[in-house]
């Protein structure tokens, strides 16, 4: 090939909030297209290109009929980076799983929702390989450069692996279990600098949780405060069910199997003028 | 001849042109919404009073200060919060920080290759920087703006029922002024711009569909009001507005008064034109915008000028803030059932959020009724209208211009089906 990294951007059900932090990075992203060549972002610019080594991927899969073009840039890229809450752990709509599709379909289409498709909202990885997941609702955009830069020199990526509470105490902010409320800081992955806790809001584990939570250490403070580690479960449900929190909570065993798949063949939406 | 355009570029979501024309004549000109539907009308369901407002502006990527905003007051209406007039300034401050974030995204990145003749921005990083480097600059001043506020644009921190989890510091608003004072210079850039920009001419008069108020420019609170002269409150929206399903999208289209009608940039300034800043209205003279205008590609024309109001309305609220001081403050909140609807101006137009909260403060059901899905039967109109004009272009020039008209509406699709 020669030439600069060609770099694509795709994305399934997702708000793009995170393309958009992206496109929000000003200079940086200049800088950044100085080294790389960006051949397909449908949000961005209508040029296209099905010749691209990198691939990132926002949103989450929640039908069917959208798994072949995500295993399609699956095969063609490379480097797949999974970008953000949604591509990597289902997102904020993850606990629409925690109701019937059907009457999912129903409640918003009424007598017409059979024309309609819906699926199981799961994460990248549980269709393809994720080489890179960039976590976050939205993703840091701080991240984003420092993995690109990874990518570009051709060095392994670190996800950040320690609790939010470790970013939260280097920048001094208040703890929020003095202020008397359940916070998912003590078992929740970092990366963001704590901007929740910055302003004296809680973490609601957008990020999903760390690996190998150091679980004595998070009941010690949800028992000094009064509450238990079941208690933080229905904050997860947010963002983390598909990543069965509870596992690694050590609240119930361990799956061995990814979760089945409920529900017969969803109707596929189609056109019909 | 049959026009497909699949997954429309330059636009937020997935949606695609279909277009047919059997001798001259129109079989079919619509546009298909194919985004996957996430479903948070049941997403909030089950949630906490305190919670729904942290998932509400995950709907949009681009407009979740306006989702912040609109969940926040009806979970308030729902509850009861009467909210301070600080409050209040500082909701009115970060809608006008995403009306400039959204509005000079579009203008710039997505509406403005069209009429350069270029695929996208990317070229002009190589040929003309400048250009790429103010929308830029534009953009990432609504993103601060918002930062200084509520620490980020998308998703906002610490805006909740009854207020914020902590008042943004008079300093750094303080600097934020300079910050906008110095960027008026690339907004009359933007008006000087688009004056140059040969919008097509197309009209085809409809119903515009705004909030408004007798005080100042609504974009945060107001009566839902129509060009035609009728309005209802807010809570009262099921009057005058229905939505129903069409097999053609995932997004529900709507009518007002069992008609389409449009919402947006357009339909603001058609409704409200009197109260934009003296500094847009000059700009509305020196673009030839001149309401009452039926022509909807003008809509990217309407956004550039309330990017000159939001502007100067910003300056002069961070002024009001800065005479009155910040403080930080208390509310307290007791659950209680009830409904609440809130309703506000988001970037792409009316935006309705609909609760309904049970005894422990429980959210039981919701709505949320969208700008783009109050567009698209509009847009399919417009689009049956403008191909019966241009039916003697070629298939390539009809495809672009279909694609610039969809481009116009500045559509934000996964918004709609959420």
């Amino acid at each position: 090939m020669g030439g600069k990294p060609r770099v694509a951007f795709f994305d399934f059900a997702c708000c793009e909030g995170c393309q958009l932090t992206v496109l929000g990075l000003g200079e940086p992203l200049i800088e950044l297209l100085e080294h790389v060549e960006v051949v397909t972002w449908r949000e961005a610019m209508s040029e296209k290109s099905e010749e691209f080594e990198v691939a990132v991927v926002e949103g989450s899969i929640t039908r069917d009929s959208d798994v072949p073009r995500l295993k399609r840039i699956r095969e063609q890229a490379s480097t797949l980076i999974a970008l953000g809450s949604c591509a990597t752990l289902g997102g904020p709509h993850v606990s629409a799983n925690r109701l019937d599709q059907s009457d999912l379909l129903t409640m918003v289409y009424g007598d017409r929702a059979r024309e309609f498709e819906a699926g199981e909202v799961r994460p990248l990885s549980a269709e393809v390989q994720v080489d890179i997941p960039i976590y976050g609702c939205p993703i840091n955009a701080d991240e984003f450069v420092s993995v690109m830069k990874h990518v570009l020199l051709g060095r392994p990526y670190r996800v950040p692996n320690q609790a939010v509470c470790h970013e939260c105490k280097l920048n001094q902010y208040e703890c929020v279990y003095d202020r008397r409320q359940i916070c998912l800081g003590p078992v929740t992955r970092c990366g963001c600098d704590a901007i929740c806790t910055s302003r004296g809001h809680r973490c609601f584990g957008c990020r999903g949780l760390v690996d190998d939570p150091n679980l004595n250490a998070a009941r010690e403070v949800l028992e000094e405060h009064g509450y238990r580690v079941e208690d933080i479960l229905s904050v997860f449900e947010l963002y983390a069910t598909w990543a069965r929190p509870e596992e690694g909570l050590g609240i119930v065993e361990p799956r061995a199997a990814v979760k089945s798949r409920k529900g017969s063949e969803p109707w596929r939406f189609r056109s019909s003028i | 001849m049959e026009i497909q355009v699949e997954h429309i570029t330059r636009v937020e979501g997935h949606g695609n042109i279909l277009a047919s024309l059997q001798d001259g004549q129109i079989e079919r000109a619509l546009f298909e919404v194919v985004e996957a539907n996430r479903f948070f009308e049941a997403v909030v369901v089950g949630r906490d009073w305190e919670e729904v407002c942290h998932i509400a502006p995950r709907i949009c990527g681009i407009c979740a200060l306006s989702h912040s905003c609109v969940s926040l007051r009806a979970t308030e209406a729902a509850l009861g919060i009467e909210v301070s007039e600080q409050t209040k300034l500082l909701r009115r401050l970060i809608m006008d920080a995403e009306v400039m974030s959204s509005h000079a995204l579009h203008a710039y990145f997505l509406a403005a290759p069209d009429f350069l003749g270029l695929p996208s921005v990317m070229p002009l990083i190589r040929d003309d920087p400048e250009v790429v480097r103010r929308a830029f600059r534009i953009k990432k001043a609504g993103y601060e703006l918002g930062e200084v506020v509520v620490a980020r644009h998308t998703h906002p921190v610490g805006s909740v029922p009854g207020g914020f989890t902590q008042a943004p510091s008079v300093t750094a608003l303080e600097k934020m002024r300079g910050r906008l004072v110095d960027l008026r210079e690339d907004a009359a850039a933007t008006v000087e711009l688009y004056r140059k920009l040969k919008v097509p001419q197309f009209e085809r008069p409809t119903t515009y569909v705004s909030l408004r108020r007798p005080d100042y420019y609504a974009l945060y609170d107001g009566e839902i009001a129509s060009s035609s002269g009728d309005s209802v409150a807010g809570d009262r929206y099921e009057d005058a507005l229905r939505e129903y399903v069409v097999s053609h999208s995932t997004a529900k289209h709507a009518q007002w008064r069992g008609e389409t009608y449009m919402v947006g940039a357009l339909a603001r300034v058609n409704n409200n034109w009197r109260q934009l800043r003296p500094e847009a209205q000059e700009a509305m003279g020196a673009l030839g915008l001149n309401p009452a205008c039926h022509n909807p590609f003008m809509n990217t024309v309407a956004q550039v000028v309330e990017l000159v109001h939001c502007l100067e309305d910003s300056i002069a609220l961070i002024d009001e803030i800065g005479e009155r001081g910040l403080s930080e403050e208390e509310v307290e909140i007791e659950p209680r059932a009830g409904r609440g609807v809130g309703v506000v101006e988001a970037p792409r137009g009316l935006l309705i959020h609909d609760y309904w909260y049970d005894e422990q403060g429980r959210c039981t059901k919701a709505k949320c009724v969208i700008p783009t899905g109050q567009n698209l039967a509009n847009l399919d109109a417009d689009m049956q209208g403008y191909l019966a004009e241009i039916t003697d272009r070629s298939e390539d020039e009809i495809r672009l211009r279909l694609e610039m008209l969809v481009r116009a509406y500045d559509p934000c699709i996964s918004c709609s089906a959420h």
